[in-house]
């Protein structure tokens, strides 16, 4: 696959001395949708909002569908479609106003039955004539995506788009994602939940501290982060482990009273089962379980832990 | 996928859109915008015109309140046309919306353009509502109208441009009004809208000269009379140098991206 979107080399101190990024080369592949995971801080918006062209480099270049974003900012914007993380929209306004302000600073004509898509795509056309501080904070992120839509983009950046949303428009913005990828819109969307990468992306790029410090398939990336443990917490200390359970990943920890089991989360057979039943058998009781997935947090660490 | 339309050289709708957004609030407001000015106008006939006016000599050769008329037309162009200006900037701003107009495909002369473009428009409408306004109290002869307009229309274009700089600068509402309040109305009021500078005194007079406002009034009152506080070159000569400043002003504002991007 071709690359919509090449990022070279691009590196971003503000003002204050922050350095939010730190020399990133990215290609972001036609019609994929890419994920951009990180903590709070990581640099995923300023990256963005460079690629906007709200945020002006500190080195670097950045192409988009052919076009520099500095030099031919025209051609390369008018590709691209941005819904900020933050509701921020014109509340005195109603609805189709402001889709329709959206698409003339594009750069495209008044189109009433391009808009009227949009906003039934978005269930938006039974509250067009509505002022937009009348809507509920779901329907505003809504107009944000239709304003980020109403000029046809062919590249669409979400940022954190189900950040504060709930379940149900969470799915909607979901099945949204799927049918523009179908249209053949590229979209990056970033998010600091990892479910949200495993739902949507085709290929996701972990970024922590202005680094981007990987950039994988997700199939193959969600096997690494897959790992989960059963932390059992027995009756009876135990002073070793038993040759019985060798089979199973196991380590002893807080003297003796806990058993933890490291396994993979995505396996079809966990192990848990039998590791359970052979530890009735031998006699081992425990008094209460517990099972955890790898936090965001905890991969970070071990992949940065990992770097050096 | 609608084909792509040419906006390498101008993005003519992108101007159109802040354009049309701009004047659809102003129109939505209609009643407000304009019952203002025409009631600001009828009191200043009231006080000025007939109370205090009555007992004044002609200035110049014209009777008191059609003399004030130029002035009191100037007086709301500049304030309207600086907050008009400000707040169409400011308040994308201060809401967030403003990400949308950094990252179009959009030049620092369209945005101007448009913006700029709405707030003189706005301006223009309540000066003619005003200049139609004061017909009804007194007589008005129109030397040089269409000089008049002409002036109308740069001075709404420089001032909206001055109040756009302002929208920008400004980081909060109280700092937004603070140069139409503290700086333009009283530059204004002594910028010879209700008198003649002739008749300050000496010191008085070198010193109002360096108002800027004056060369505005006194060349928009020889649009009406003919007859001027400074010379009509002058004037004009003024005006469009202020115009020529604010457009360099902004041209480095973008290109800085100051107050606007990180």
């Amino acid at each position: 696959m071709s690359p919509i979107i090449s990022i070279s080399n691009v590196s971003k101190t503000y003002a204050s001395g922050l350095q939010a990024l730190k020399r990133i080369d990215l290609e972001i592949n036609k019609g994929e949708i890419f994920a951009l995971l990180g903590p709070n801080g990581a640099g995923k918006s300023t990256l963005i909002n460079i690629v906007c062209g709200i945020v002006t480099p500190s080195t670097g270049t950045v192409v988009a569908d052919g076009h520099d974003i500095m030099k031919d900012y025209r051609q390369a914007r008018f590709k691209i479609g941005l819904v900020p993380q933050e509701l921020a929209t014109d509340a005195f306004e109603t609805v189709e106003t402001s889709v329709r302000l959206s698409r003339g600073l594009f750069g495209r004509r008044t189109d009433p039955n391009q808009i009227e898509k949009v906003l039934r795509s978005l269930t938006l056309w039974e509250r067009r004539g509505d002022k937009i501080m009348t809507l509920s904070g779901g329907m505003k992120r809504r107009v944000m995506i239709a304003k980020a839509l109403a000029h046809e983009p062919t590249i669409l950046f979400l940022d954190e788009p189900t950040a504060g949303v709930d379940v149900e428009l969470r799915r909607d913005m979901w099945n949204l994602v799927r049918e523009l990828r179908a249209q053949g819109v590229t979209i990056i969307l970033t998010t600091h939940y990892i479910e949200e990468a495993e739902e949507m992306a085709d290929r996701v790029g972990v970024i922590h501290k202005g680094e981007l410090i990987l950039v994988e398939n997700k199939s193959a990336l969600m096997h690494k982060l897959g790992k989960k443990q059963l932390t059992l917490q027995l009756q009876e200390p135990l002073k070793a482990l038993p040759s019985e359970l060798s089979e199973w990943k196991l380590e002893l920890k807080g003297d003796g009273y806990v058993l933890e089991y490291t396994y993979d989360g995505k396996a079809e057979r966990t192990g848990i089962p039998s590791l359970l039943r052979r530890m009735t058998d031998i006699g081992i009781l425990f008094k209460d379980l517990n099972t955890h997935q790898s936090s965001l947090e905890d991969i970070f660490v071990s992949l940065v832990s990992e770097r050096q | 996928m609608s084909s792509e339309p040419n906006i390498r050289a101008f993005n003519r709708y992108g101007v159109w859109a802040i354009y049309r957004f701009e004047m659809a609030r102003f129109l939505r407001t209609a009643g407000q915008s304009i019952l203002t000015p025409v009631l600001t106008t009828s009191l200043y006939f009231v006080v000025f015109g007939s109370a205090i006016g009555g007992r004044m000599a002609e200035v110049d050769g014209v009777p008191y309140g059609a003399f004030i008329v130029p002035g009191m037309i100037m007086l709301t162009i500049l304030g309207e046309s600086i907050s008009n200006g400000s707040f169409g900037i400011y308040f994308p701003k201060f809401t967030g919306t403003i990400y949308e107009l950094l990252s179009a495909p959009i030049s620092p002369v369209e945005t101007v353009l448009g913006y700029v473009g709405a707030a003189a428009t706005k301006s223009v409408i309540l000066g003619l509502i005003i200049l139609a306004t004061s017909t009804f109290f007194v007589d008005l002869h129109i030397l040089h109208p269409v000089a008049m307009v002409a002036f109308l229309v740069l001075t709404a274009a420089t001032f909206s441009l001055l109040g756009f700089i302002t929208g920008i600068w400004a980081r909060s509402f109280e700092q937004l009004s603070f140069i139409p309040m503290l700086v333009v109305t009283p530059l204004t009021f002594l910028g010879g809208a209700f008198y003649s500078i002739d008749i300050l005194p000496g010191i008085w007079r070198t010193l109002t000269l360096f108002n800027p406002i004056v060369y505005i009034i006194s060349a928009f009152r020889w649009c009406f009379y003919g007859t001027s506080d400074v010379g009509i070159e002058v004037s004009m000569l003024m005006t469009a140098t202020f115009f020529i400043a604010g457009l360099a002003a902004v041209s480095w504002i973008f290109k800085t991206g100051y107050r606007l991007k990180n």
